[in-house]
């Protein structure tokens, strides 16, 4: 029998949680359907983390994409359909991707090694400086700490995920949250170990009766805690929180059952989401905003 | 000996590419870092290099802990009477700025930068160690007595802030007396 998992018909960091919830009662052996026929808009998270999907599965899931075709085709040009395919066996239309979006500043790269940190600092440098200074109204000397941000997020695939991921970052408007403020977002998702289960890897670990995911969240993004004890580990989610305070941003770090989150005065999320549906790895999205005259900085 | 390290070369030569210029992973700062190393090992007991970064394009917080903190570390930490190695930071920007300054913090590290002007001392410094230096740096060679009568403080004191930043790598050491890193035209050398 195979299970069928609905993918909300608009995707993001908060409705993907309803794609987890359906997941967990599904063994992980099981033949999977998802099911994105409906879904008519997802955010980088959305589409970064519907990859990460297909790598948790034990056996090969079967993917339905959306029937709607200038979401089918914007999911193309983000680069999805290529990565899927390698992971889903793929029904419905899938387009092929035919040139660039302009909204898309790094189109879903996959994150394994060392050298693709390289290649995407290197290929989002430019495109950021012009984003961020004519469309986000941000000083352009931001664009260096916005390279570092995601410099350090995609390292923390390579150094402690224990397998590959993906990373996207895309442009778009907030209608509702932000009175139609422009943002960049970057999503940054992986099914590696999680950050539980990195920092129990730390030698002379000792466990307390409150360990859990969000106890390993709170370590390593508040208190800039990492497994190595080298003192100088744990800078990069540190100096990641630093940019995002310093530019009214918001970061959230979903992992294993827990999710946290530095929120800024613009959004309504909870700092802290305890006893979520379980999902392998860690999932992080970076949300900068327009910056408006006479704004927080 | 006076040594020239082009950080932006020493990159492309670890990833034997020619396309990146940018200072990112730790994997790749700590192979510029031992790229670096093995260029100072053959240096003499004493010796003073500049650290370029004048063509890097941008440097993260990882690659900042592994080509300046570690490499600091690893010549102020332990007493190295044997081998006296001193660094000049060449090209230092805004771009790089950042990332740097968050790493001398975090391991309590002072640094001296290259400016248009001449030379300044950076990082983790109090008020009378920045004083020390910065005298000395303007008087080009002071001994602790010099020290004193420009400072209006006692000798001992000065004797020992002059030994602390000696120690630091930040002052070198010639005879009685001491220049600054950066100071006496080395910074141009």
């Amino acid at each position: 029998m195979t299970s069928v998992i609905t993918v909300p018909p608009s995707l993001d960091d908060q409705t993907f949680e309803q794609v987890v919830e359906q997941l967990a009662s599904v063994p992980h052996d099981a033949k999977l359907l998802v099911d994105a026929r409906h879904t008519r808009w997802a955010s980088p998270y959305g589409l970064t983390a519907l990859l990460t999907l297909g790598q948790t599965r034990a056996e090969r899931a079967t993917f339905a994409a959306p029937d709607n075709e200038d979401t089918s085709s914007y999911w193309a040009r983000t680069g999805f359909f290529t990565h899927a395919e390698e992971l889903y066996d793929l029904r419905g239309s899938v387009p092929k991707a035919r040139g660039g979006e302009s909204s898309v500043l790094l189109e879903i790269t996959p994150v394994v090694k060392s050298e693709d940190v390289h290649e995407v600092v290197g290929r989002i440098q430019q495109k950021a400086q012009l984003i961020l200074s004519k469309e986000l109204n941000i000083d352009a000397k931001a664009t260096v700490g916005f390279a570092m941000t995601l410099s350090e997020i995609c390292q923390n695939i390579v150094e402690h995920a224990g397998r590959g991921g993906w990373v996207a970052v895309q442009t778009y408007t907030y209608r509702k949250r932000l009175a139609n403020r422009r943002v960049v977002v970057i999503a940054v998702c992986d099914a590696g170990l999680g950050f539980r289960q990195s920092l129990e890897s730390a030698p002379g670990r000792v466990r307390n009766e409150r360990w859990d995911d969000a106890a390993a969240l709170e370590e390593a993004v508040i208190r800039g805690v990492s497994r190595f004890r080298d003192p100088g580990r744990g800078q990069g989610l540190a100096g990641v929180r630093r940019y995002i305070g310093r530019w009214d941003g918001k970061v959230s770090v979903r992992s294993g059952t827990a999710k946290i989150a530095i929120v800024p005065s613009w959004d309504d999320d909870i700092p802290l989401t305890e006893k979520l549906a379980p999902f392998p790895g860690s999932q992080v999205q970076v949300t900068i905003p327009e910056r408006v005259s006479g704004g927080p900085r | 000996m006076m040594m020239h390290i082009d950080v932006s070369s020493v990159l492309r030569q670890t990833l034997s590419c020619e396309l990146y210029s940018n200072l990112v992973t730790r994997p790749t700062g700590a192979a510029v870092r031992r790229q670096i190393e093995a260029l100072l090992a053959d240096s003499r007991e004493r010796s003073l290099t500049v650290i370029d970064f004048s063509h890097v394009g941008m440097i993260d917080f990882s690659c900042a802990d592994e080509v300046v903190a570690k490499l600091l570390l690893r010549y102020v930490a332990a007493e190295r009477e044997e081998l006296e190695a001193y660094f000049l930071f060449r090209g230092v920007t805004d771009d790089h700025w950042d990332a740097i300054e968050t790493v001398l913090e975090r391991h309590g590290l002072a640094l001296v930068l290259e400016t248009d002007d001449g030379a300044r001392i950076v990082g983790m410094v109090n008020d009378g160690e920045r004083r020390a230096w910065e005298k000395v740096y303007e008087l080009g060679r002071a001994c602790a007595a010099d020290l004193a009568i420009a400072l209006g403080s006692l000798p001992d004191d000065c004797a020992r802030i002059l030994d602390i930043l000696h120690r630091r790598r930040l002052l070198m050491r010639l005879g009685d007396g001491y220049i600054a890193v950066g100071g006496l035209g080395e910074a141009h050398a």
